[in-house]
């Protein structure tokens, strides 16, 4: 728990960077890479600290390997930081979204393993599943895979084409997504189920069919990124249907539409459950923006603008970060935070939830026109395509300051949550720290169902 | 029971998906790459020329797809490249480097085309390239 804690002090820290989202003046190439692996840190370590926080609450009786988890804390962390001073040097090894050294590879490879060795220690004495534990299970499993597929092109061969080296580094890329998503939506679960006291949606076999069907496009749909690489049809196809198949996912989600609303207003009032509504929300805005780009007609159009910015950012920021803020709002308990900074985090969450708006439609906004003039119109002039799309990423850019003022009282109030937690737990171990203890607000029998 | 079966033929299906997609070689031109271009790779993820550029749409926008900016010439790539812009910088390249880079992305632009034209668009709305 103690390390967990620590980790969090780290992730703050990482969530600081984290909304800076849209700064062009400084050397771009150099922040680029800052603003990705920023990101995508705090969205896997924020993932790993939920299973970590979580899984022991899952398994009283079972032991997370103490040591094994404060090495990787102390090897990712120590990483991430020596990645930071690599690109203030502008030492860069170039691959998209993990542009630092290769070296660096080996000590998060380390951590990793030092990771699974803890989580493996108290998952062996599993019983019947939850799952949300199958799917912190694959995340973390699936995460070790694409990370070392990611690093095969350091074997010649699979540079002698560039086709293949691109596909390969593509496939492993859109994996490692699906591998990320596990185990954040894996804490999304356990939290619904926690707040909620339905245990019933972590066992249902509808519930397990959609793991299923997501485990399936983890392992098959990485190929709508590359659906323009003149490579063999079948990957193209066999992307194109897999991701077809995730159209039952919206009618479902439309179809639960209602008695989800109902739910949602009976908990409104739980800060943490709000972020969780507010995730919801961006789920079905993403993925219909991401089923229409997976039909390789309307890619051909959109692949290369900025509406796949749009689709990784609002799926990073909305989904993921929401959830995320989720889940360690209602590890600090927020929700017994004083009146005045709860209504901080609140106005702050309406900052960021309307920045994000203008943010996500902004972006779409100068994709499809990029799209429009470069496809649509057949310039090819990039500098006459890019002038009115500019214009437009000046909006999204001031959309991007307001979601790091909405960020910024939310980021505060957790850290002093934080600090009063970590105070609470000094002043005495006998008391039950304040994370066991059911939020007064929540009336729900939240242990009843373990 | 029923779950740990579905768990192990998916596992197996991605094997197997994963060992096709590894031996599949490109259509047209995909030949291994020349020394320089192997030396112009490197150089091009040192400098992380795609935090601004495309290769077949994918990298960053700030700058154009240079997928198949080597029709254009030589001198043309290397004006950019010695001098940069007002928005590329410039990034000291060496004459080295820059052949280096040029052989690269010739070898990038033999193994296809970035744009897909109309007529290769299915009506099922997949492509046939
Ligand atoms: C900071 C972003 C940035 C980086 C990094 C960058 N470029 Fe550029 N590059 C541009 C922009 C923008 C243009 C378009 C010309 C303009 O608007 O000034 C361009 C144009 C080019 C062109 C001409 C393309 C055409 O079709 O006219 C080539 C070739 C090129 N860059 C190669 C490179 C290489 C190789 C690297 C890595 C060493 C690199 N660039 C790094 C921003 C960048
Ligand atoms: C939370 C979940 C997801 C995250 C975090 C995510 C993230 C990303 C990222 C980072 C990119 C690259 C964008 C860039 O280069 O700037 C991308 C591209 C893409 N994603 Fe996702 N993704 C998610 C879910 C999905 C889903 C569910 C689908 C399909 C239904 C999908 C379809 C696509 C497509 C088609 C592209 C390629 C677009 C192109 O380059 O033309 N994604 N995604």
């Amino acid at each position: 728990m103690l390390a967990a804690t620590l980790f969090f002090g780290s992730l703050s820290s990482f969530a600081f960077l984290y909304p800076g989202l849209s700064n062009q003046s400084l050397p771009f190439y150099m922040l680029r890479p800052m603003h990705v692996s920023a990101a995508l840190f705090w969205i896997i370590t924020g993932g790993v600290c939920g299973i970590l926080i979580y899984l022991p609450k899952v398994y009283p009786f079972a032991r997370l390997a103490p040591r094994a988890e404060r090495s990787f804390a102390l090897f990712w962390v120590g990483t991430i930081l020596v990645i930071f001073g690599c690109y203030a040097l502008k030492q860069f090894g170039g691959r998209e979204y993990w542009a630092f050294p290769p070296w660096l590879a080996l000590p998060l490879l380390g951590a990793w393993a030092c990771l699974m060795w803890a989580y493996f220690a108290a998952w062996r004495s599993r019983r019947d599943s939850p799952l949300y534990v199958w799917m912190w299970t694959t995340g973390i499993v699936a995460f070790l895979a694409t990370f070392l597929e990611q690093n095969l092109y350091h074997i010649p061969w699979f540079r002698d084409s560039f086709l293949r080296e691109l596909t390969v580094q593509w496939k492993s890329n859109g994996s490692m997504v699906g591998a990320w998503n596990q185990m954040i939506y894996g804490t999304s679960l356990y939290l619904m189920v926690r707040i909620s006291g339905n245990e019933q949606i972590a066992r249902s076999r509808s519930a397990f069919f959609f793991y299923f069907l997501g485990l399936t496009n983890l392992m098959f749909n990485w190929g709508h990124h590359i659906y323009n690489l003149p490579t063999n049809h079948w990957i193209r196809h066999v992307a194109y249907g897999v991701t077809m198949t995730e159209w039952l996912i919206l009618v479902h989600i439309i179809q639960d539409f209602r008695s989800k609303l109902a739910q949602d207003r009976k908990l409104k009032h739980l800060l943490a459950y709000r972020f969780i509504i507010a995730s919801e929300y961006w789920v079905l805005a993403n993925l219909v923006l991401a089923l229409f780009m997976s039909i390789p007609a309307i890619n051909r159009y959109t692949h290369g603008t900025h509406i796949t910015v749009a689709h990784a950012m609002g799926a990073t920021i909305g989904i993921n970060t929401m959830i995320l803020l989720s889940s360690f709002g209602y590890f600090l308990n927020i929700d017994r935070l004083r009146p005045g900074l709860k209504k901080s985090i609140s106005r702050g969450f309406v900052v960021v939830q309307v920045s994000l708006s203008i943010f996500w439609l902004a972006l779409i906004t100068a994709g499809v026109l990029k799209a429009w003039r470069e496809t649509g119109l057949g310039m090819t002039s990039f500098d006459e395509i890019m002038q009115p799309v500019r214009q437009v990423l000046f909006v999204f850019a001031l959309a991007g300051i307001g979601l790091l003022l909405g960020m910024m009282p939310i980021i505060r109030a957790y850290w002093l949550a934080l600090r009063q937690q970590e105070k609470e737990k000094k002043n005495g171990e006998e008391e039950p720290p304040a994370h066991h203890r059911v939020p007064e607000s929540a009336t729900l029998p939240e242990e009843a169902s373990r | 029971m029923l779950k740990r079966v579905v768990l192990a033929l998916l596992c197996t299906a991605c094997a197997v998906f994963t060992a096709f997609v590894y031996t599949r070689k490109g259509q047209q031109g995909d030949v291994p790459p020349s020394d320089t271009a192997r030396q112009g790779m490197l150089v091009w993820q040192g400098k992380n020329c795609q935090s601004c550029h495309q290769l077949y749409g994918l990298g960053g926008y700030l700058g154009p797809d240079l997928t198949n900016v080597a029709e254009k010439g030589d001198g043309y790539m290397r004006a950019f490249l010695k001098n940069g812009t007002a928005r590329m910088p410039n990034f000291h390249l060496n004459d080295q480097e820059i052949a280096q880079l040029s052989a690269f992305l010739h070898w990038v632009d033999r193994s296809g085309k970035s744009k897909v034209p109309a007529q290769a668009v299915h009506w099922t709305g997949s492509y046939q390239l």
